[in-house]
């Protein structure tokens, strides 16, 4: 399927139909803000369901981050995801969680997922089981996020297993990492994401920022330790659409924190505009984070309304991809693909 | 691992015997540290290896016997005091003395991102974030650059030995890293490639 056609796109950018699955990592590299946005895979053997919805993306997105059965829900695993994200021609970002597989099944599922193509990989914990469908499973957590990047690194960078044998070819993703700015305790955060950095997370993505002052306070202690330089910072971000899910929201969903403000403004228009004012306020969001010093994107995230956050994206103008600059050629196509590992 | 590790619950939420099976499903509740870090520091200091110390976890690992004896009274100990769960290569003294193994996804380089904004653990909201309680602790002790240190993966082989006897004969060098590992990129092995 899309395999062979990653491997080879991704030896090659600069394609005259503008397919490069290493989008994300060039934009990272040369400093221009990059988007990235999420989507789901479904509950069901569809094979057909993740290009319906990243094929509004394309275009839109520098790539698209495919969920890991999150919230503890079983769904389609993130590597098929992946798989048929790169089939639609949107690059993935292929989320691996430690609640799942041990650190045999984690480094096996990494391995493939580079001879795959799949060219960028997300490393977090993961949602207790105890939120999902399946209550009563066994967590694994055999190694925390922070371990799983380090194991990542040491796979891409040194070659090597956990176990120490050697690994040929080693793999050749980018390596994100999630983090929440706003959750307790709040002086430890930058710190934490100092730690994923130190393991080898070369971008993180954020939870949802609503509170922007908030997102502020972090970011200036994570640029006062030089951790933006070496870990790109994706600012997290998706619109409040009813009165229900900004309710839901505020009630505590845990690590999200909806600022008073917010909600003050959702309920001050009349019912039928919330979904609208709920978008406005989002691409303000979007606007404000990216006008921060220390951020170099933004990733959005819209759970069921991932068709709509190409509009969201250009009133916060915010360009297509396809109308920045075209990648330059690289000289040599092997060069090209292994730049970004060295930080 | 055995009911008798399982710390206890927060005496505010409710006694032991009333500990639900969904309560204690899936992974261990958050330990409550019961000293404070100020003293438990101090002893920190007491135990440090030495000549006596070495004999001592020499003398007990030579017999299965006092092994098991040592490790049991090492386990009750633990357990009360920190909601300990043997993982045989503790953390304790970079944690603020607060037990990461006791975190329901036992994190051993901080706090998940579902904390609650009032420091409630995710997973059991009733209870603090054992990692709120180690960053207050270790706060309180001027030791936070404790928490920066890079914990490397637990040896599951090592589940229910004594980490004292380990501590001892110099068997848990490098559970985690010298520094923060931004200057260099540190060493996922503990001692070289295995």
């Amino acid at each position: 399927m899309s395999a062979g056609n990653g491997r080879a796109a991704m030896a090659g950018p600069g394609r005259a139909d503008g397919w490069e699955p290493d989008a994300l990592r060039r934009r990272l590299q040369s400093g221009e803000q990059a988007v990235t946005a999420e989507i789901g895979p479904p509950r069901g053997a569809d094979p057909a369901a993740i290009g319906r919805k990243v094929e509004p993306l394309r275009g839109w997105v520098d790539a698209v981050n495919i969920t890991d059965n999150q919230s503890a829900h079983t769904r389609m695993s993130s590597w098929a995801g992946s798989l048929f994200a790169l089939a639609a021609m949107v690059p993935p970002v292929m989320q691996v969680t430690c609640r799942d597989r041990n650190r045999i099944a984690l480094q096996s599922d990494l391995l493939s997922a580079a001879a795959l193509g799949i060219p960028n990989v997300l490393l977090m914990t993961g949602d207790h089981p105890r939120f999902g469908d399946h209550p009563e499973a066994k967590p694994v957590f055999d190694l925390d996020s922070v371990q799983l990047l380090w194991a990542a690194r040491t796979m891409r960078d040194e070659g090597r297993l956990l176990s120490g044998r050697t690994l040929d070819p080693p793999p050749g993703w980018l390596i994100g990492a999630v983090e929440n700015p706003f959750a307790p305790p709040s002086a430890f955060r930058a710190a934490r994401l100092g730690k994923k950095a130190a393991a080898g997370a070369e971008f993180v993505q954020t939870q949802y920022v609503f509170d922007v002052p908030a997102f502020g306070r972090w970011l200036a202690e994570v640029r006062d330790l030089g951790l933006d330089q070496r870990c790109r910072i994706l600012a997290g971000a998706g619109p409040i659409r009813s009165l229900r899910a900004l309710a839901h929201l505020q009630r505590g969903v845990p690590g999200i924190s909806v600022p008073d403000d917010v909600g003050r403004r959702l309920r001050g228009v009349p019912q039928d505009r919330v979904a609208d004012e709920g978008l406005r306020l989002c691409a303000e969001i979007i606007q404000q984070v990216l006008a921060l010093p220390g951020v170099s994107g933004v990733h959005v995230m819209a759970p069921g309304f991932e068709h709509g956050i190409p509009a969201i994206l250009e009133a916060a103008g915010v360009p297509p991809r396809s109308r920045l600059r075209p990648p330059v050629p690289a000289p040599a196509a092997s060069g090209q693909e292994r730049s970004g590992h060295a930080d | 691992m055995s009911i008798s590790t399982r710390p206890l619950p927060s005496p505010s939420r409710t006694g032991p015997g009333e500990l639900s099976p969904a309560a204690g499903a899936g992974g261990p509740l958050p330990g409550v540290p019961r000293l404070s870090a100020r003293l438990l520091y101090q002893v920190q200091r007491l135990l440090a290896p030495n000549a006596g110390y070495r004999w001592l976890a020499r003398w007990t690992a030579a017999s299965p016997a006092r092994t098991r004896i040592f490790t049991a009274a090492e386990r009750a100990a633990k357990a009360r005091l920190f909601g300990c769960q043997m993982c045989g290569q503790c953390t304790l003294p970079v944690t603020g003395y607060a037990c990461p193994m006791s975190c329901p996804k036992q994190l051993r380089n901080g706090p998940c991102g579902g904390v609650g904004a009032d420091g409630s653990c995710e997973v059991y909201p009733a209870m603090r974030c054992v990692w709120v309680v180690a960053y207050e602790r270790a706060e309180s002790q001027g030791r936070v650059a404790d928490l920066r240190l890079l914990q490397r993966p637990v040896d599951h082989r090592e589940r229910g030995r004594s980490s004292w006897v380990n501590y001892w004969l110099g068997r848990d060098e490098g559970l985690w890293t010298a520094d923060d590992g931004l200057a260099a990129a540190p060493r996922i092995w503990r001692a070289g490639p295995p």
